[in-house]
């Protein structure tokens, strides 16, 4: 053994205590190599590990660590100088090493420490997600279930179907025990229980309305929790269990679609509200969640809203079923008053041909009457009931006549007729009152009035006869001056008839007829009510004026039918007045078509016959008979010769010749003869002209005679313009024989 | 006087005619065929009437004077005197023609005499109605009015 210079003097190594040393020494070695391996490895395994070069450090530390006790392991028995070396070396690097994982270990610790940190922090935020997640995933699940609820309370509009749904929905949703629905009655002081989800029947629970719990509820949209004790929540009797569960309460508005404005939302004032109650089950120590009530009050909207709609279908129903109704009442009323009238009507027709027979009679037999030999005496009388049955006539006529217009299924007789002639008529029937009364009358047809016109010629002769006798009937002297001329334009667009806009067409003109007279005249407020039914000018009306006041009604009416307007004119009592009314006619046409039915008689449906030119030769030796039936056929248009005796009619006569008047008085060579003559020279028949013989001998050999003797037809003289004028119609259009009266 | 006034008296007198007899519906069909194109009618018609009326009554009067009357002839002249009456209207002078023939018809010549006499008396009357018909139309006329249609 070497001395050497440590400090303590060495003893003997103890056997026991140097095996110790030496077995530690080599297990730390053990260690010491082991551990980095174990790190190299788990690192290796690991993907991240950011500190690899403290590792390596940390490795290289270990492991010349532990070479160093290894090495110490031969340094226990003696040891050569070179195990010394190897020993001081790997003390001196493991004590670099060391000492540089130690700085090392200053900075990498706390970042470690931090890392720890932050993974806490992830940690927790995980957490935090994980739970908000599980709120959203709640969160939808009640949207669902309100969606849900809302279609299945939106999807009938049946009130009672709708909080039925309501209830069972949010039953099952939420699990609740019981669910209610508190409806306010018709007073509107108390909530009567109406529907609950478990209780089948829900009759006579009513509660106040004023109650603090139930004013905390309604004043609030939101869903409030409420005790389980208080009145609206003890719908059932507690059946032993420990804790029931919690209330919550909410209201549910009742809406009503006046509650709407356009542009504001409903006001709290007018409200009702009913009131919804959940109970969560009892025992089971759930509490309500934020987003159940928040279904819940979604619900409790969505109902109001389902119930505003279903009220409003049901009004809307009542309104349609009201109508159904009232259309049944109008149909019937309607039906009603068909029949009515149909009865007044099939009664006035009834009436009218019951009075107009009797009244034929009368009159009738009383024109008969005054045909007879009579004193002077029953003469007056006999007129006077011939008068007064005409009025009486004339009044049953006009009666009818104004509830057919009135009606308004009067129809106008539309023909053709000769206009002149109607004006004509109406002078001559007016003539006998007129000349009684002295009075003048006079016509003055403008030059451009067309002969002929298409319209009811019938009723515009009333209407004419009526204006004129007025003007007779109010006149006591004087003068009444009847004017006829086709309407301007301009005129037609009187400050008089604002209403009134003709149309002017070709087919159609305006007559515009005028009366006037110089009688007693209207005053000026009188005017408008003139043509009224069955007024009569009170000013004027005495004990003999006599009539029913329907003339100028009737009058007004025609004229209105006639698209036309009437009105009158007067400066005043005294002042006389005129009359005026347009009508419109249509222009007829020139053609032959109504010369087929002819009836002499009758002189409506004429036509304008066109005789111009019509080549006729007339025989006749009386100068002036000749003289006027000369003018009688010129008048007519024809193209006449004349001859005074039947050589000279012979001689002249032609194949040009339409007709041949014979006159059956001329002395010498006899018509007949003439006939007979013309018969042989023109033998086919559309070469001959017509024979027409003249007489004035009634008898009737003299007709055989001439119907013999091959004459086409007889005129009984006097000849009148229309006699003459049909007969040539009549011969031109049949070519055939006939007589006329 | 007016032309209001003329019309008028025209009026009443033309129905007065009408009234006693003296002219009936045929002068009105005479007056209807007066128009434009032939303005005078009526009066160149009855002036006609008058010049034949006149030469048939004096023809009637040296028949009826012969001794030995020819009742024939005369017949056939009252034809015409009646003929041409009637034609223009003249009521009164064609009622007593037809009693002429009539008294021709029995070889009446006593009635036919007296006829005669009628039959002049009635002419003369309607001549001069007719006349002054005529004369008060002219003043009408003359006075700017119309004679359209008159009754």
């Amino acid at each position: 053994m070497e001395s050497c210079n440590c400090i303590e003097p060495q003893w003997p190594a103890d056997e026991l205590l140097m095996k110790y040393q030496y077995i530690s020494d080599f297990f730390i070695a053990l260690a010491y190599f082991s551990i980095p391996l174990e790190l190299i490895y788990f690192v290796k395994k690991s993907a991240v590990f950011p500190y690899r070069w403290v590792l390596v450090q940390f490795g290289a530390f270990i492991v010349l660590c532990g070479a160093t006790h290894l090495i110490n392991l031969w340094t226990f028995s003696t040891h050569s100088r070179t195990v010394a070396v190897v020993m001081t070396t790997a003390k001196v690097l493991t004590a670099v090493v060391s000492c540089a994982t130690a700085l090392m270990l200053v900075h990498i610790i706390p970042d470690l420490l931090s890392v720890k940190t932050r993974e806490l922090f992830l940690k927790n935020k995980a957490a935090a997600l994980d739970r908000e997640m599980g709120l959203i995933r709640t969160q939808e699940e009640t949207g669902r279930h309100v969606r849900m609820l809302t279609h299945e309370i939106r999807s009938t509009l049946d009130r009672h179907t709708i909080l039925k749904t309501t209830l069972v929905e949010l039953g099952r949703t939420l699990a609740l025990e019981e669910c209610a629905l508190w409806m306010p009655t018709r007073t509107g002081l108390e909530l009567q229980l109406s529907y609950t989800l478990r209780h089948q029947n829900p009759v006579g629970f009513t509660v106040p309305i004023q109650l603090p719990v139930i004013n905390q509820v309604f004043s609030t949209s939101r869903a409030v929790k409420i005790s389980p004790s208080s009145p609206v929540a003890r719908i059932r009797p507690l059946t032993g269990k420990y804790i029931p569960g919690e209330v919550v309460a909410v209201r549910v508005p009742l809406l009503h679609l006046s509650n709407f404005q356009i542009n504001d939302w409903p006001e709290l004032s007018t409200k009702r509200y009913a009131l919804m109650v959940l109970m969560l089950p009892s025992d089971s120590a759930r509490q309500w969640h934020v987003h159940e009530l928040e279904l819940v009050e979604v619900v409790a909207d969505q109902v109001a809203v389902a119930l505003s709609h279903a009220a409003i279908l049901e009004e809307s129903m009542r309104a349609r079923d009201m109508l159904l109704e009232q259309n049944v009442a109008l149909d019937l009323a309607r039906r009603e008053a068909e029949t009515a009238i149909c009865a007044r009507n099939d009664f006035l027709a009834v009436m009218n041909h019951e009075m107009r027979t009797p009244m034929h009679a009368i009159i009738a037999l009383s024109s008969l009457l005054q045909e007879t030999e009579l004193t002077p005496e029953q003469r007056l009388m006999v007129e006077t009931i011939l008068k007064s049955s005409n009025l009486l006539a004339t009044l049953i006529n006009d009666v009818l006549d104004l509830s057919r217009l009135e009606d308004g299924s009067l129809e106008l007789d539309i023909g053709t007729f000769n206009l002149h002639s109607v004006f004509r008529e109406v002078v001559n029937l007016i003539k006998p009152i007129a000349s009684v009364k002295r009075l003048l009358v006079s016509l003055n047809l403008a030059h451009d009035l067309p002969e002929y016109a298409v319209g009811d010629e019938k009723r515009l002769m009333q209407t004419i006869l009526n204006v004129v006798g007025n003007a007779v009937k109010f006149s006591k002297e004087g003068n009444i001056l009847i004017s006829a001329c086709i309407a301007k334009a301009e005129s037609l667009r009187d400050s008089h008839i604002p209403e009134f806009s003709p149309l002017l067409s070709d087919k159609h003109f305006y007559l515009r007829v005028q009366v006037k007279d110089s009688g007693s005249g209207i005053s000026p407020q009188d005017i408008p009510k003139i043509f009224n039914k069955f007024t009569q000018n009170h000013a004027t009306a005495n004990r003999n004026s006599s009539g029913t006041g329907l003339g100028l009604a009737i009058c007004k009416r025609f004229v209105s039918l006639m698209k036309g307007h009437i009105w009158i004119e007067s400066e005043g009592l005294g002042k006389g007045c005129t009359a005026v009314f347009i009508v419109r006619l249509g222009i007829a046409e020139h053609s032959h078509d109504s010369g087929h039915h002819f009836i002499p008689k009758l002189q409506a449906n004429h036509v304008q016959a066109s005789f111009s030119g019509l080549k006729v030769l007339l025989m006749d030796d009386n100068g002036i008979t000749r003289m006027v039936t000369k003018g009688l056929l010129v008048h007519l248009g024809c193209d006449v010769t004349v001859v005074t005796s039947g050589d000279e009619c012979l001689r002249v006569v032609t194949q040009e010749h339409m007709v041949l008047f014979l006159d059956l008085s001329i002395t010498g060579m006899g018509a007949y003869e003439v006939a007979v003559c013309v018969h042989e020279r023109f033998p086919k028949r559309h070469e001959r002209p017509l024979l027409v013989a003249l007489t004035g001998n009634t008898e009737k050999a003299t007709k055989e005679n001439c119907l013999r003797a091959g004459m086409d037809g007889v005129i009984l003289k006097p000849v009148s313009l229309e006699k003459m004028r049909n007969v040539l119609l009549e011969l031109l259009e049949h070519q055939a024989p006939r007589e006329v009266q | 006087m007016d032309v209001g006034q003329l019309q008028r008296r025209l009026v009443d007198y033309t129905a007065s005619l009408f009234r006693e007899g003296f002219l009936d519906d045929q002068f009105t069909q005479l007056q209807q065929l007066q128009d434009e194109s032939n303005p005078d009618f009526v009066f160149e018609v009855v002036s006609l009437f008058f010049d034949d009326s006149e030469k048939l009554l004096n023809d009637l009067t040296i028949a009826l004077e012969q001794p030995g009357v020819d009742l024939k002839r005369v017949d056939a002249h009252v034809h015409q005197l009646k003929g041409s009456s009637s034609s223009i209207g003249a009521q009164r002078v064609k009622n007593v023609c037809i009693a002429f023939r009539n008294f021709c018809e029995e070889q009446n010549i006593e009635g036919c005499v007296r006829c005669l006499q009628q039959v002049k008396h009635e002419y003369a009357l309607v001549k001069n109605k007719l006349e002054t018909l005529f004369r008060l139309e002219q003043q009408v006329l003359a006075a700017g009015g119309s004679v359209t249609m008159m009754e």
